[in-house]
């Protein structure tokens, strides 16, 4: 084996030449600017990384990274980059979608990605509206909102993409904002990290169609009040002065934020992002209302399962060692297989 | 006692029992059987979609119908001479196929009361007049094979549902077939359970001692082998041969196989028998859905490997927008289409050729794709292998229409010499191929095949982006200049065309036909066989068949041109008599049928007759 070498890349070398055209003042731009800032840090050749994408404001992404990339169609990227990486499991593939991309349109492709443990690391911009189709809501967007397809206000519920995920048993699931770009790489780190499917949903402001959806996590005197700041191995406390907690209420099956001066510090939560029963982190990805109180972000689970692409390049690995012959040898053998017969000229 | 031997020239047997009754395998034996002797064979299997539909019904019958012949032979043949009828149902549902004169062996044991009133008998048609005519063998297939098995260890069910051995036996001994092959296959089958091989093969020597001793089958026939080839054989349905392709189209790129598929009849065999085939490097990976099938094999393209899905009908509309991606993308893509009857889900177990339009023109925007047929069950191995060339030589999709007919019947095979399979060798972009020497430029042709490169993900110093989003020409960046995009569609669509694709060859031995037949896909052996009767009747026709629709061989048009009259069998409506017309303004005649049958060689003798008497 040989030793790594530093690659001493720099963000700018994950700048495209194309000319970046999200709408001024988009969330979009700052995820853009942390992710490749981030990806020096992997030490992976750009050759090696591949972006995937599907339709929407945010699957313009690969355009911008200088790298290997596809933008494909509306929904399916989680099927292509898993043909992708199933195929080449020396690539690094990440997809990019956004929340009307993956829950609407391709909610079939991600959840069975995530079921397989596919070794993709997929960004869901998650900015709760339609962008590119000029604002109808989305299957994030809460009830009763009002949009130009929704006058009177909609009337479906929406998904929790993280409750969706884990309930896909996906084995790593994530949440960050675009505005905190600190967190955002960090949640990267640890997904670049986890093998299998690492979903991480960011919190993406549209400021065109659904400005402010997440103001209350970013508004400095406000946002302390409402992010729950997960860390693997902490207590779960929370609050400008640590005032609020997270326990385990005894009979219920979920979690329960509550008055830290109140709680005896033995019942406060302490995160395991490890633990194997999805039901924990799903709890965790309950807290928040649609006022985002008690919104978790960080790494809610990762967890150790065998990704599927490892799986099927045994299968065919082992199959392959058995062989001695040529490939032409055995095909003549093959084509010659079952019952046969000769007819002498 | 001695029997008299009879010799002759073909035989058509049509198998038919409940669904159940393990009809498909019997039919399979014998044509096993059969190939062995080195006749020239044809076999047409036709099952419900229903699994198990309720026993004794006419919906749950099975047949299998093989057409054997010391000749070469085309088509599974018209109507059977010998109809073995495991229960009324089966015996109600295919004797309106049987000519008068025609051999009829019956189950007699399931032809109780009940089971005649499920299928409308008032009374049995073995003793009224419904069966006049016919040359009716009673046998007491089930009590006999029970009888013949009470010896041996093995429960009263396993025994019963032996009889399709019995009635194997049976035929085997009336057409003097060598048979240690299905004795060989019965070991294999029940290697598990010691018991059940020697039950199968204890019914089995119990039918063909029947024949020998009972006085009812007073005569024992033989049929020669055939004069073919000199080579080796082997038989096969459509579904194999074409699968065994993909694994050669694999060893002869040397690329890897990726093959994404969701299950859908009557696809699915494929994905069965590559996912056995590993070791060739063939990744096969069972989809969530037909769209999520398609992409991962894009997806496995774009990484350099051979992608592939395999589907029907329902399926490709599904695919529809991933194969305008791949239009878009230029990249290679095999879609096998093993067509069934639709609309929607149709009859999922019949055939018919009725995807042509939505093959040629059934995706949004110009999007423009090669597409060939298998006019063959073992034609499909090279259909198959002409697919990949495309795909790999052209860097574009290709749509492969299979069909039920094809699919599931069989013929022998002669096997090819893998030196002799088409070098299917890909070159990978590896360098800058701008004029600077630095700059790589994903949409710059290769002037002959306009090709574009296929530069794949962890080629150092060729980091580019693709996408749906219309390219500037060479450099592949976004564009949305009206002249590009003029540009781009007009080139895509010159690329299909600029496929080096063999001219059209014409059957017309004495070279005095005036009416032409023209036909694509699995038409081919009805067509062929109907043609021939006519000529034997010194009555010229000519036949041309097409594997290429699209594009279509350059010496088409000529072709056409030089007949008075062009005639175009198809199961469908008219769909290729509507692109003959449309692109080279000839009256064709459409002849069409969607029965979820092939044609029958008598059907269109009849109608070409007619043709020819009024040029």
């Amino acid at each position: 084996m040989s030793e790594p070498v530093a690659l001493k890349l720099t963000a700018k070398d994950f700048k495209s030449d194309q000319e970046v055209r999200w709408c001024p003042g988009c969330g979009d731009y700052a995820i853009l600017a942390a992710v490749q800032q981030f990806m020096p840090e992997l030490n992976i050749p750009r050759e090696n990384i591949v972006f995937v994408s599907g339709i929407g404001c945010s699957s313009r992404f690969p355009y911008y990274m200088n790298t290997y990339g596809m933008h494909s169609i509306h929904g399916r990227a989680p099927a292509i980059a898993t043909g992708l990486s199933v195929s080449r499991p020396d690539l690094s593939v990440w997809v990019v979608t956004g929340d009307g991309d993956a829950l609407s349109i391709g909610g079939n492709h991600l959840i069975h990605a995530l079921r397989r443990n596919v070794n993709l690391k997929i960004l869901l911009f998650n900015n709760r509206i339609y962008g590119l189709t000029k604002g109808q809501y989305s299957p994030t967007s809460e009830v009763g909102k009002i949009t130009k397809s929704t006058p009177a206000g909609s009337a479906d519920a929406p998904f929790n993409p993280l409750s969706l995920a884990l309930g896909a048993e996906a084995t790593f699931v994530g949440r960050t904002i675009d505005s905190d770009r600190k967190h955002l790489q960090s949640v990267l780190r640890a997904a670049a990290e986890h093998e299998g499917s690492a979903f991480v949903e960011i919190y993406q402001n549209c400021n065109i169609f659904n400005d402010g959806a997440f103001d209350q996590l970013k508004e400095p005197g406000i946002r302390d009040d409402h992010l729950i700041r997960l860390e693997h191995g902490q207590p779960i406390t929370f609050g400008k002065d640590g005032q609020f907690c997270v326990v385990h209420p005894p009979g219920g099956f979920g979690l329960e934020v509550r008055d830290t001066a109140a709680t005896p510090a033995e019942e406060i939560v302490v995160h395991d992002a490890t633990v194997a029963d999805p039901a924990y982190a799903f709890a965790l990805s309950r807290l928040p209302g649609f006022d985002l109180r008690n919104t978790p972000i960080g790494v809610f689970r990762s967890v150790r399962r065998p990704s599927y692409d490892s799986v099927v390049q045994a299968q065919v690995a082992d199959a392959k060692a058995k062989v001695t012959e040529t490939p032409e040898q055995q095909l003549a053998d093959l084509l010659g297989s079952g019952d046969t017969w000769t007819i002498v000229g | 006692m001695t029997k008299q031997i009879r010799q002759l020239d073909r035989v058509v047997i049509r198998f038919a029992g409940d669904s159940g009754d393990g009809m498909q395998l019997t039919g399979d034996r014998f044509t096993s059987e059969t190939a062995q002797l080195g006749n020239d064979i044809s076999t047409l299997p036709n099952f419900p979609a229903e699994i198990r539909a309720p026993a004794g019904t006419l919906p749950g019958v099975s047949s299998f119908q093989v057409h054997f012949a010391d000749y070469d032979i085309l088509t599974p043949g018209d109507a059977p001479n010998v109809l073995v009828a495991m229960n009324p149902a089966a015996l109600k549902a295919n004797l309106a196929d049987l000519p008068r004169g025609a051999d009829i062996i019956v189950n007699t044991d399931e032809f109780t009361r009940r089971n005649l009133a499920k299928v409308g008998y008032a009374s049995s048609p073995l003793d009224d007049d419904t069966l006049d005519g016919y040359a009716v063998h009673p046998v007491a297939l089930t009590s006999m094979t029970i009888g013949a098995l009470a010896e041996l260890d093995v429960s009263k069910k396993d025994a019963e549902r032996a009889k399709n051995m019995f009635a194997l036996g049976l035929l085997s001994w009336m057409y003097s077939r060598p048979y240690s092959s299905t004795l060989r296959f019965l070991e294999r089958k029940f290697a598990k359970r010691p018991e059940l091989v020697a039950a199968n093969v204890a019914a089995f020597k119990a039918g063909w001692n029947f024949g020998e001793t009972t006085e009812d089958f007073a005569v024992r026939y033989e049929v020669k082998p055939a004069k073919m080839p000199p080579g080796t054989y082997r038989n096969i349905t459509g579904n194999a041969a074409l699968s065994l392709g993909l694994v050669a189209a694999g060893v002869r790129s040397g690329l890897p196989v990726f093959l994404g598929a969701y299950p859908i009849t009557p696809a699915s065999d494929i994905l069965h028998e590559l996912s056995k085939h590993k070791r060739f490097g063939v990744t096969t990976m069972q989809a969530e859905d037909e769209i999520a099938a398609i992409g991962a094999a894009l997806g496995a393209s774009y990484g350099g490997a051979l992608g592939i899905t395999t589907t029907s009908g329902p399926g490709v509309a599904l695919k529809g927008e991933t194969i305008s991606l791949a239009v878009a993308l230029e990249l290679p893509l095999v879609i096998v289409d093993v067509q069934r009857a639709g609309p929607s889900t149709g009859m999922p177990t019949k055939t018919e050729q009725a995807d042509l339009n939505m093959a040629l023109f059934g995706r949004h925007g110009e999007a423009p794709v090669a597409v060939i047929a298998p006019k063959s069950p073992s034609d499909c191995f090279h259909a198959a292998l002409e697919a990949a060339r495309i795909a790999l030589t052209y860097r574009t999709p290709v749509i492969l229409l299979s069909d039920n007919y094809v699919a599931n019947g069989s013929e022998p095979w002669l096997l090819p010499d893998v030196e002799s399979l088409p070098d299917l060798r890909v070159e990978f972009a590896t360098a800058p191929n701008g004029e600077d020497g630095t700059t790589f430029l994903p949409y710059l042709r290769d002037p002959q095949t306009l090709a574009r490169p296929w530069a794949v993900p962890g080629t150092p110093g060729l980091e580019h982006r693709i996408g749906g989003l219309e390219k500037a020409d060479k450099t592949g960046d976004i564009s949305y200049d009206p002249a590009n995009h003029d540009f781009m569609v007009r080139t895509r669509a010159a690329r299909i065309e600029a496929i080096d694709v063999p001219d059209l060859e014409v059957e017309d031995p004495d070279g005095d036909a005036r009416v032409l037949v023209l036909g694509w896909g699995s038409t081919y052996g009805p067509i062929g066989a109907a043609c021939r009767a006519l000529r034997q009747r010194g009555l010229p026709v000519a036949q041309a068949h097409l594997r290429h629709l699209a594009p279509m061989p350059a010496n088409l048009g000529t072709v056409l041109a030089s007949y008075d009259r062009v005639v175009i069998p198809e199961m469908n409506l008219g769909q290729l008599a509507h692109v003959i017309r449309a692109r080279y303004l000839v009256d064709a005649i459409g002849y069409n049928q969607v029965r979820g049958l092939p044609f029958t060689a008598a059907e269109l003798e009849t109608m070409l007759e007619e043709v020819l008497k009024n040029v």
